[in-house]
């Protein structure tokens, strides 16, 4: 009876948290919506999103009619989706890799990423933005690729793959910065820089509707393996002895982190410490088991994610900071904490 | 459910680990298997358990060859203890013993009636189920083998499969363990290095040497002076307990 009562504990807490989590954040789009060098009141993008809906035919004005539908709440959208696919792909790699530290920027995948993106961007092989998206796709498979031969497969400690993922970081941003400086001109450095901090300037309603299509489609594939993924708590061959194909689960589950990663990456740039920082924070509230944590690192991530975009927009005059700087700021020091808790126990 | 392996090879690379091993295991039997460090004991167990694949011969668990068994509907019926795992996850020790129960649930099964009596009663039979509520980290050594061993039976195996289980254990918990997993109502293989605990509660020994069955049957007929002598290298008495019949090895210090 104490375990029925237990389990209808967790369940309700889950609940609670993906209610205030949602509530939360279509607060936060709504703010991101409203906010910005020209302030727009809050009633007034509502009536400008239900206008766009069809639900109603209120009288606003078409610039700010204009800025609500096309660049701000389509931006704020983009931010959510980021946010939560990258926590996402933070909790699956610290899952699979059993390492606390793991996610796709401190693996070298969103480094291989931004490679693959500069190499179109600069280089020119293919145009437009699918060969963009491409690019960025061929990158982060490149960089999972090294750091899967550094690493050694699955024989080698959590450790290792992380020194792996580091060599993996290193080499491939050697290689855009190689790839910017000798290649590009001046102010296509200066783009391509501030594109690899991250940025939701350029984003637009296709970003948003084929970046809702990838992280739904992996947050489905994901809760579906969440049992699968539980049984990795006490590694590989724990996992097999439960009866988990482990070398399928961790092929497709390492494809869909290349996946979101790279049309994460090719959209918006590299931002880091979200995929760090989310898994950690959700697994605080919901605890360690994924058929929980998927869906709440989703939400806490595309809050984390608006409210930095917002950060960004706000923190210097007529200036947006890059996001990437913003959520560094605020990932490092917490980095700084698993670190330290991470020793081991005296 | 009985466990037969057939003329077994498996190695790295060019270096032969397990030598053409064949043993039968009896429903209900608790079979020691012992060795030198580097006697192939670990991977010899991995093969029966079916985690890893012989590069010939054959193991068949209960008549069925476990080749042709999915990986799932085999640890339904097999499950596998292995040397002191860790994790840096702050899971409870009810989710460890939970995670007993994947093999028996599909992807999004809620949890069942079957699920919750099998995780309580193994948490009963490692007398844990005080401790379901708290944290893996605050446990100790020889609890968490206690839980490790709680997730297996959580499985509801008709086969058990052990890794030194008693590994880094103070004697008290050793013996524990070892008398737990005697009375186990199902057919289990204990890999050991206590020659004396093996022969207190197994009910036969199998002798690993360079990867190949130097010896097989009962542990006073196994565990022979000559047999420590040339397999583990030791100088040894041996006496026979009068009241249990069980040999006991008194090693000489020279």
């Amino acid at each position: 009876m104490t375990a029925k009562a237990d389990r209808q504990g967790e369940a309700g807490r889950l609940a609670l948290v993906l209610f205030l989590s949602l509530l939360v954040l279509i607060l936060a789009v709504a703010a991101a919506t409203a906010i910005g060098d020209y302030s727009i009141a809050l009633g007034t993008v509502f009536l400008a999103v239900t206008n766009e809906l069809g639900l109603t035919g209120a009288d606003v004005a078409p610039i700010e009619q204009s800025v609500v539908w096309n660049l701000r709440l389509s931006r704020a959208l983009v931010a959510a989706l980021a946010g939560a696919g990258l926590a996402i792909c933070g909790a699956i790699l610290q899952a699979l890799l059993r390492n606390p530290l793991a996610e796709p920027f401190v693996l070298g995948v969103s480094a291989g990423a931004s490679t693959g993106a500069v190499c179109v961007i600069v280089l020119g092989i293919g145009a437009g933005s699918l060969s963009l998206s491409l690019g960025a796709f061929a990158g982060a498979f490149a960089a999972f690729a090294l750091v899967a031969l550094l690493s050694n497969g699955a024989t080698s400690g959590p450790n290792h793959t992380i020194l792996a993922g580091v060599a993996a970081s290193q080499l491939f941003n050697a290689l855009t910065s190689y790839i910017v400086t000798t290649s590009g001109n001046a102010q296509q450095a200066r783009d391509v820089m501030f594109w690899l901090l991250g940025s939701f300037g350029g984003v637009r309603w296709p970003d948003f509707q084929l970046l809702l299509l990838v992280v739904l489609l992996s947050l489905t594939i994901c809760i579906l393996m969440g049992r699968a993924l539980d049984a990795f708590t006490f590694g590989d061959e724990d996992a097999a002895a439960l009866g988990v194909p482990v070398g399928r689960i961790r092929l497709v589950l390492f494809g869909v982190t290349a996946l979101l990663t790279a049309t994460i990456v090719s959209m918006v740039g590299a931002i880091g410490f979200v995929g760090l920082v989310v898994p950690h924070a959700a697994r605080y509230v919901v605890g360690p088991l994924h058929l929980r944590l998927l869906p709440a690192c989703a939400v806490v991530g595309a809050v984390f994610m608006v409210i930095a975009d917002i950060v960004s927009r706000v923190v210097a005059a007529q200036q947006t900071v890059p996001i990437g700087v913003v959520t560094a700021l605020v990932g490092v020091p917490f980095f700084a904490i698993i670190l330290y808790r991470a020793r081991p126990q005296a | 459910m009985s466990v037969v392996a057939e003329n077994l090879h498996w190695g790295v690379k060019r270096k032969t680990i397990v030598t053409d091993v064949s043993l039968s295991v009896a429903p209900g039997e608790t079979l020691g298997l012992i060795g030198p460090n580097g006697s192939g004991k670990s991977s010899l167990l991995r093969l029966l358990a079916g985690l890893k694949r012989p590069l010939s011969g054959r193991v068949e668990i209960n008549g069925q060859d476990i080749a042709q068994v999915s990986r799932r509907a085999l640890s339904r019926q097999v499950a596998f203890v292995q040397q002191s795992a860790a994790t840096d996850t702050n899971v409870s020790v009810r989710d460890v013993v939970r995670l007993g129960r994947t093999p028996h649930r599909s992807a999004l099964a809620g949890w069942s009636e079957a699920d919750e009596t099998a995780v309580s009663t193994a948490l009963a039979r490692v007398d844990m189920t005080g401790h379901r509520a708290q944290a893996w980290q605050t446990l100790s050594g020889g609890e968490r083998q206690r839980v490790h061993i709680a997730r297996a039976l959580a499985q509801t195996p008709q086969v058990m499969f052990l890794d030194e289980p008693t590994n880094h254990l103070d004697i008290h918990h050793q013996i524990e363990i070892l008398r737990m997993v005697r009375d186990l109502d199902l057919t289990s293989v204990v890999a050991l290095h206590d020659l004396n605990l093996a022969a207190m509660f197994c009910d036969r020994i199998v002798v690993l040497d360079e990867g190949a069955v130097r010896a097989c049957g009962t542990p006073d007929a196994v565990l022979t002076r000559a047999l420590l002598r040339e397999v583990f290298r030791v100088a040894a008495d041996i006496t026979g307990l009068s009241d249990t019949g069980r040999p006991h090895i008194r090693f000489r210090p020279e």
